[in-house]
């Protein structure tokens, strides 16, 4: 993977000093909080609302086991003994005290790890697809890509105050699990008729308050072409995005406003100024990328062990079809491990499971731990043969849960537990559900269904493209639940529906399992997916299913 | 017309520990609810807000809350959020439900 430079290494540990510098003043009063909150902003803190949380970033979503051990650490040290994995590749400590932050700061920077553009009007984490250098489907690893992009964004002088936040996603499958199609830049990858591989590049893609699906401005970006295309992009964003409404102000406002033919001129245009002063980076930086990220020996020894395994053990074999995902060395698995146990807390971690991913990785998977937006933990590259052996100690650590694409894999953002900006909880509504749907053991039965949820407006639970969307109101001084059917995340991108008006905590669950059978009644056979139903039947049979009789509507508020 | 006013508490975040904090009788902070000065009025809530702003070097971000009294006479909150603030998350027996 991909090792800091001295440069890298230089500035993060400057910000570092800095920070702590920035720290002392505002404790001995010399700072006011006006005058802090910016600075702490740039560094990942935030003030939640029982405590300070520190994001740190997790570039394209790929640790090593050093650098898990060291969240373990700072986990159990600074935090109540976990760590929260959030929709956008960061991990989330919800403990620290604000005198301990530089501390933790060094820590991260000792692994080549920090927190900054993790706030702010800037260019966020570059996201990336969680099976990068590993997919069975994939063009080309997309993180020498994401990492050029970080390089290149970090602390760039023009893209520091951006009209509003900045994200970008990449894969380099055609399958997209990146969310490509709802971030303000997506970029997925594919081949031309010459069979060379390049970009297909969305704009004004976005969640929250005005949910877009993001829009192709290039159907083929020549891979050469791509930082100073993005350039102009921004360029055209940094000049006309609209800095007077900050909830107009993404790039798909913009987009939106101006029309896609006119905004595509406007960037072509931009690209061809930008093209003149900027070719792009050199050839020695890019080789030097790509070598960081080259893939590992792969042992191709082959055997039995891995058939074997599952037709001897059925929960291995129901692992198997669940977490265990195509690699594109036909002898090795791409390994999901779900951080959804039952009525646990999605996308958390303690710092002994941190521990014993680290060692899994070490000892089965070259190294290798990615974090996905799906907020489950991936080792990319594990030898068949050793799969058996992995699932048995995951099982002793409580990491085994056989459910990613299930029911009961929810995506959920912090909601009104921690965050600061949510009108309603979302993690008691994700653990009620799970819970309920492993009471009903249907969750097979059902197969692949996305249940998102975010617990306010901003969407961070991605609920607009959850095959079944909650999204958490505060509704009179009460919790309530909007739901949303239909969404998809992937290359097919659509934003879900509402079914009409919301639900009450207590009624919420029920009008899930309702929608649920709905569909089990009404699909035509088990190969029929909730989305591929969805699509046939329209939302109209499930709006009936949970408001049309009266008792429903009576419960409905 | 002027809506109908109701008390209110001053809240904030601590500026050392992050957790929540209510502003008291003795322009102090308290991590009690129950402690917190109650404004009575428009009046008072403003002076008590402003009083409590002056006290940057301790909290963060200040603000008034609505509160009821219970039968001990003693504030407490209304706000589903509020009455968070004075738990901890849900999820876990971590915050102040669990006394730290
Ligand atoms: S969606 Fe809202 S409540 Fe959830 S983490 Fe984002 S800002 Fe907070």
């Amino acid at each position: 993977m991909y090792i800091y430079n001295n440069f890298d290494e230089a500035f993060v540990r400057n910000r570092v000093a800095e920070f702590r510098d920035q720290v002392q003043r505002r404790i001995d009063g010399s700072l006011t909080e006006d005058e802090f909150k910016p600075l702490r902003l740039k560094n990942g803190l935030y003030l939640q609302l029982h405590a300070y949380m520190l994001r740190v970033a997790i570039p394209y979503g790929t640790l090593n086991s050093a650098q898990m051990r060291q969240l373990a650490l700072i986990a159990e040290r600074f935090d109540k003994g976990y760590g929260h994995f959030t929709t956008r590749q960061n991990i989330q400590f919800n403990w620290p005290r604000l005198k301990d932050v530089p501390e933790i700061l060094d820590l991260l920077a000792d692994v080549g790890m920090h927190a900054i553009q993790t706030s702010g009007n800037c260019i966020r984490n570059v996201t990336a697809d969680h099976f990068a250098g590993a997919a069975a489907d994939e063009i080309e690893d997309p993180r020498p890509t994401a990492e050029l992009l970080r390089q290149w964004s970090t602390d760039h002088p023009e893209f520091q105050y951006l009209p509003r936040k900045f994200k970008i996603a990449i894969t380099g499958s055609p399958n997209d699990r990146a969310v490509t199609k709802a971030h303000d830049i997506g970029l997925r990858m594919l081949r031309n008729e010459a069979g060379e591989p390049g970009y297909e590049v969305i704009v004004g893609g976005g969640l929250g308050r005005t949910p877009m699906v993001g829009k192709i401005v290039r159907a083929f970006l020549p891979k050469a072409d791509l930082l100073p295309y993005l350039e102009a992009i921004l360029q055209v964003y940094n000049v006309s995005g609209r800095r007077d409404n900050k909830y107009k102000a993404r790039i798909k406002i913009l987009v939106h406003e101006t029309g896609l033919d006119e905004i595509k001129e406007q960037i072509e245009a931009a690209f061809e100024r930008q093209k003149r002063d900027f070719a792009g980076p050199s050839a020695d930086l890019v080789a030097e990328i790509e070598a960081a990220f080259a893939p590992p020996v792969f042992d191709n020894a082959r055997s039995l062990a891995f058939e074997q395994a599952q037709a001897d053990d059925a929960g291995f074999r129901a692992f198997v079809e669940t977490n265990v995902a195509e690699h594109k060395n036909p002898a090795y698995g791409i390994v999901s491990v779900s951080l959804k146990p039952v009525g646990g807390t999605p996308g958390d971690a303690t710092a002994d499971q941190m521990r014993v991913l680290a060692d899994l990785a070490e000892r089965y998977g070259h190294d290798e731990l990615r974090i996905s937006h799906e907020q489950n933990v991936i080792l990319p590259h594990v030898r068949k043969a050793d799969i058996p052996a992995l699932h048995q100690q995951l099982r002793e650590a409580g990491l085994a849960t056989a459910n990613i694409g299930l029911v009961s894999d929810i995506i959920a953002c912090p909601g009104m537990d921690y965050c600061a900006l949510a009108t309603a909880r979302s993690i008691p509504v994700a653990q009620e559900i799970s819970r309920r749907f492993d009471e009903l053991k249907l969750e097979r039965d059902i197969g692949p269904l996305k249940i998102k949820i975010s617990g306010c407006i901003n969407a961070c639970g991605h609920h607009h493209v959850g095959h079944i969307g909650i999204l958490g109101l505060d509704k009179a001084g009460r919790e309530n639940y909007q739901i949303t059917l239909g969404g998809d995340g992937t290359e097919s991108a659509a934003i879900g529906e509402r079914t009409g008006p919301g639900f009450d905590a207590e009624d919420l669950v029920p009008a899930i399992e309702t929608i649920i059978e709905t569909y089990l009644e009404l699909r035509e056979d088990a190969s029929e997916t909730f989305l591929a139903a969805y699509r046939r039947l329209g939302a109209e049979p499930f709006k009936q299913a949970i408001h049309g009789d009266r008792g429903g509507r009576a419960r409905a508020a | 017309m002027a809506r109908e006013y109701k008390p209110r508490v001053v809240t904030a975040n601590d500026l050392f520990e992050g957790d929540t904090v209510y502003f008291t009788a003795s322009q102090s902070w308290s991590r009690d609810h129950a402690e917190a000065i109650v404004a009575w009025s428009q009046d008072a809530a403003e002076t008590l807000l402003a009083a409590a702003e002056t006290q940057q070097d301790k909290v963060v971000g200040p603000y008034l809350a609505e509160t009821v009294m219970d039968e001990h006479n003693r504030p407490q909150p209304v706000h589903f959020r509020e009455v968070f603030r004075t738990r901890g998350p849900s999820n876990y027996f971590h915050g102040k439900q669990a006394g730290a």
